[in-house]
């Protein structure tokens, strides 16, 4: 993988819907690149005989019978918006997308 | 602002159609994909949903067993191959119809791949689809958007969320680019979207109301120079919900991208928007680095692993896919290619099936339904099997007729008096005094004043054209207000005239 570079943390940003500020950006690409060649190092030790793995436990099939379990009322379920109305979460209008 | 559109036949006239859909299926689970809230539709917004569902921290979603099932089953009535690992990834984006932050859903990997679907269009030709997967993920919320122009995101002023649907068990059914439609791409599309809902339903993994949204598509349509190889740039009508909806947009998609191309320019790859009101599309987002998901596979759910023994046990539970069984029911009732064509298109098989099961003969069924009865729900403008007509009902409207209690259009009268309301076929026929005319007598009479009134028909019958008839036995219909039985009617100018018949 090519090394994080300043673009690079400006597009994840705003993918993130993170604004960030261009000595923030300068300051995240020279901390990212660190984080990622740290992580790559794991690919150094694996050799091609060990699959890629997404779980470090060797399950399978992990599943739950289809039975209706509990729920929160609408209430409970708002108790931590910032703002609410008629049962329902209230967010601002994102007009970039749909 | 509307888009340039060419006719459809100058359109197809210069450019060949390439077309791919997406296909969502909504499970009927009784719970939610990854949490045990309950999958139902119309409640109390933000009722069915747990901490999961809400994606708070620290929460463990949990696959739902019966879901992988009905997805296995999905994908083998799609002769697709059922994979034996597959996993879910995370597809990360921001938007708020998931708290989450990302859509649990599969990737890489689904859980059925390369299979097809053959398509029978109305006049019998059979266009195989080929299905290149079938995947899983979990619905989203639904957003309202407020303030500003109703309902539409442009000009909102907020929105609201109601996160009853997040979670709710999806299907993805991905087909390879179809090519070589040509002109039938649009009733293709159609077809083939009835097809999947069809056989979702068939499998019962799926209520399958696209008014509910429980069957959703979206349609990729381009076009390219006929002799042309390569792809042009394709559009995506999202969420057309109605089977005629389909047809339309992938017609009028490909006279947009007609005019698009004539001017020279080339089509923006984007989304469209569709509006069943104008029956047209308008652009909604185009592609851009925002669609940059970042899948990755999602650390808290283990792979699922289909067993050949899991799947074949769930491949011996499938019901017969509906093109066999529309096979032997052809075959069964006896209808030539095109009876059972207009009985399939008409919506009414369902109805004949349980009609003839009731007691009626598959000839009297079918009179029943496509004589009759379709004719009546397109004038109320609904499914004929909305009527509310019962099958005892036609089995006792024919049993009339063949003992001649009753002709043809005294019953025909009769079924309105049911539809009304009215009682039963035997109430309604003593309540409006409805009885053939049995005693000769006076048909004779009637006959006679038929036949005088008529000399060069009656010449005609005597002559040998028997087929003349029915000018004379339609004047004695008309002499008796109808109360005659046609067929005692005909037998007795026969005897009258000295004709064998």
């Amino acid at each position: 993988m090519a090394a994080i570079n300043r673009d690079d943390v400006a597009h994840l940003a705003r993918l993130a819907h993170i604004e960030m500020s261009a000595e923030e950006l300068d300051r995240m690409a020279g901390e990212l690149a660190v984080i990622v060649e740290s992580v790559k190092s794991v690919s150094e030790a694996a050799g091609d005989d060990v699959p890629a793995t997404s779980h470090p436990i060797p399950l399978t099939n992990v599943f739950r019978e289809d039975v209706v379990g509990h729920t929160f009322t609408a209430e409970q379920s708002l108790s931590g918006a910032p703002d609410g109305y008629e049962g329902r979460f209230k967010v601002p209008a994102i007009l970039d997308e749909d | 602002m509307t888009d340039a559109t060419l006719s459809f036949d100058e359109a197809m006239e210069k450019y060949d159609p390439v077309l791919g859909f997406e296909v969502h299926v909504e499970l009927n689970t009784k719970t939610k994909m990854f949490s045990s809230a309950p999958n139902v539709f119309g409640d109390e917004p933000n009722t069915n949903v747990n901490e999961v569902d809400l994606g708070m921290p620290g929460v463990l979603p949990v696959v739902n067993k019966t879901a992988i099932e009905s997805s296995i089953k999905i994908g083998l009535a799609l002769n697709c191959k059922i994979a034996e690992t597959c996993r879910f990834a995370r597809k990360n984006y921001f938007y708020p119809d998931t708290p989450k932050n990302f859509q649990t859903s599969q990737y890489d990997e689904p859980i059925a791949y390369d299979g097809y679907l053959d398509i029978e269009l109305s006049d019998g030709e059979v266009f195989r689809v080929e299905i290149e997967r079938a995947h899983m993920e979990e619905d989203a919320g639904k957003l309202t958007h407020m303030g500003g122009a109703a309902g539409r995101i442009q000009g909102a002023e907020y929105s609201l969320v109601d996160y009853n649907r997040s979670g709710v068990p999806l299907v993805e059914i991905v087909t390879k680019p179809i090519q070589g439609a040509g002109s039938r791409a649009p009733e293709l599309a159609k077809a083939y979207v009835a097809a999947v809902r069809e056989i979702v339903k068939n499998l019962g993994v799926s209520d399958a109301r696209m008014e509910r949204g429980n069957v959703r598509c979206d349609a990729n349509v381009s076009l390219r120079p006929h002799g042309r190889e390569r792809f042009g740039i394709r559009s995506e009508t999202k969420n057309v919900n109605s089977l005629r909806a389909v047809e339309h947009a992938v017609r009028y998609e490909i006279q947009r991208h007609a005019a698009v191309l004539d001017s020279g320019e080339p089509v923006t790859q984007e989304t469209r928007h569709w509006h069943e009101d104008t029956r047209t599309t308008t652009s909604g987002r185009a592609k851009s680095d925002a669609d940059d998901y970042r899948y990755f596979p999602e650390p808290d759910l283990v792979p699922v692993v289909a067993s050949r023994e899991w799947v074949e046990e769930l491949r011996a539970t499938l019901p017969e896919p509906p093109a066999a069984r529309r096979k032997r029911l052809q075959a069964d009732w006896g209808y030539s290619d095109l009876e059972f064509r207009d009985v399939v298109n008409a919506g009414v098989l369902d109805e004949i099936e349980e009609t003839i099961a009731a007691g009626a003969t598959a000839t009297v069924a079918r009179k029943w339904w496509m004589g009759e009865i379709v004719g009546r729900a397109k004038n109320a403008d609904v499914d004929p099997g909305q009527l509310g007509v019962q099958p005892a009902t036609i089995v006792e409207l024919s049993k009339m007729v063949e003992d001649g209690k009753i002709n043809n259009k005294m019953a025909s009268e009769v079924l309105d008096g049911v539809l009304a309301g009215e009682g039963t076929p035997a109430e309604i026929v003593q309540k409006r005094g409805l009885a053939v005319v049995s005693d000769d007598g006076p048909l004779l009479e009637a006959i006679d004043a038929a036949l005088a009134a008529q000399p060069g028909v009656a010449d005609k019958i005597r002559g040998g054209k028997v087929q003349a008839i029915g000018a004379i036995v339609g004047g004695v219909m008309k002499a008796t207000r109808g109360q005659a039985d046609a067929g005692r009617v005909k037998e007795l100018i026969l005897e009258r005239l000295g004709v064998e018949a």
